[in-house]
């Protein structure tokens, strides 16, 4: 049993990683954690499809407003500064490659960095996938933030996407509970381990060839 | 003199035949043109083509009109939520039919309707599911999918408020789909919480020209505004809060 970081942890992880100045797009679901840790005293705008840049955090009791939430259909606010616009402009900011991060969820990421993040394709299921297309190719660094393994123990980084996929070749960056991976043309390559995972647990859990970047990055 | 004014909803969505192709403006709730919805309801159309992002929450608005089974076939990009019980027992039942579009497809399809711009090229999708049968081209060492406008007979969208011309003026993010959507129908009805003296718009903050609009229907306040300034005091539904919940 390797050590993990909790989602918080992994969420501060993942916000220590986002310069001022940038526009970011944060999923629904765990990636939203990461906007907790953005630090306060710098400008880092937030961008959420349905027409708002400048997405603040969730209003007080008494304070929401029905024409103000964010992507995943809850209340927020617009700090000063925001801006609103509609959806055609909104997923021009995506497609054009104007926004600098996203953070997206994810099933499983292939080592070409290939995303499935939208169907199980289970039979039965009703299908949906919302802005995720859109966001997979659009912003310049799609970084994911998931769990290593699955609850059944399977490793979400593959060889090969077996679910649906949502973009071809898009994700940059993995952030998982067990460490950091940089999607690289040989491959994924492990920046950054948590606790007392190492290069052979790693490769034990996923079942694939890992290069050792870690030590290139300075121990940052 | 142009009055594109019409007293009442009913009068609103007048002349929306059975088998239309109707857009309906909201990103979940917010933006959703509730007063028109019912009024469709109570219009009776069927058969219908709904184009929306979403498809109902609740059992109100747009998954009311799907309740009363008038939806023959929905254009949308997440149909899935907690709160979509309507859709997904019509969905299960094979009662209604599905076109699933990535978000910024459906948008700029609608867009694209609205431009008079006859197809284009995306990015989205390329290599998934939703890419097949759709013709790809390389341009300057990227996939792209062809893809086709979306166009309406009739859109419904909701908007803060408009002048007799037709101008709009939306409220943050309930804009959403509304300025595309009013460009992209034949007819387009726009629902709103105050009409007011033509001229009392600034022009700079038009955002949707009267030229898009062909009617416009004043609804009244919504819940958590008083003489057009938030107060809150709702609940993410504009449902009034109950004192112990302030």
């Amino acid at each position: 049993m390797t050590t993990r970081i909790s989602r918080e942890d992994l969420a501060r992880r993942i916000a220590a990683d986002i310069t001022e100045g940038s526009y970011v797009n944060l999923g629904i679901g765990a990636p939203t954690l990461v906007a907790n840790f953005l630090p306060a005293d710098q400008e880092i705008i937030l961008h959420t499809e349905n027409g708002l840049l400048g997405m603040g955090p969730a209003p007080e009791a008494g304070q929401v407003d029905p024409d103000l939430i964010n992507a995943g259909k809850q209340a927020v606010t617009a700090v000063a500064g925001a801006a609103f616009f509609h959806h055609a402009d909104s997923f021009a900011m995506m497609r054009g490659g104007h926004l600098d991060v996203c953070v997206l969820g994810a099933f499983q990421v292939s080592q070409t960095g290939d995303l499935a993040n939208w169907s199980t394709g289970a039979p039965g299921a009703i299908p949906a996938i919302g802005g995720a297309m859109d966001l997979a190719i659009g912003a310049k660094d799609v970084y994911v933030m998931t769990d290593l393994l699955t609850k059944t123990g399977e490793s979400k980084l593959v060889a090969e996407c077996s679910y649906p996929l949502t973009g071809v070749g898009c994700v940059s960056r993995v952030y998982t509970d067990h460490a950091v991976f940089d999607v690289t043309p040989d491959g994924f390559a492990v920046r950054e381990l948590f606790g007392d995972n190492t290069m052979d647990d790693l490769r034990g859990l996923t079942g694939l060839e890992l290069i050792d970047a870690t030590a290139s990055q300075g121990g940052n | 003199m142009i009055d594109k004014t019409v007293p009442d909803v009913a009068s609103a969505v007048a002349g929306i035949t059975d088998g239309a192709t109707v857009m309906i403006g909201g990103f979940g709730r917010a933006g959703q043109p509730v007063e028109l919805i019912d009024a469709l309801i109570a219009h009776g159309a069927g058969d219908l083509t709904i184009v929306n992002n979403n498809a109902g929450n609740g059992d109100t608005g747009l998954a009311a009109l799907l309740a009363a089974g008038r939806v023959r076939k929905i254009i949308c990009s997440f149909p899935r939520q907690s709160d979509s019980w309507v859709f997904d027992g019509l969905y299960r039942e094979g009662k209604i039919e599905l076109e699933l579009v990535p978000q910024g497809n459906l948008a700029e399809r609608i867009r694209a309707a609205g431009a008079g711009i006859g197809a284009f090229y995306s990015p989205t999708a390329v290599g998934t599911q939703l890419a097949e049968g759709k013709e790809t081209r390389e341009i300057d060492g990227r996939t792209y999918l062809l893809e086709y406008p979306i166009k309406a007979d009739f859109a419904l969208i909701s908007a803060l408020k408009a002048d007799r011309w037709g101008n709009l003026v939306y409220r943050k993010t309930a804009r959403n789909f509304g300025p595309i959507m009013a460009t992209a129908a034949t007819t387009t009805i726009a629902q709103v919480d105050e009409i007011v003296p033509l001229g009392s718009i600034d022009p700079e903050s038009v955002v949707t020209p009267g030229l898009f609009v062909d009617r416009v229907v004043a609804v009244g306040e919504r819940a958590w505004l008083k003489d057009g300034e938030f107060v809150g005091g709702v609940d993410l539904e504009g449902r009034r809060l109950q004192e112990e919940d302030r």
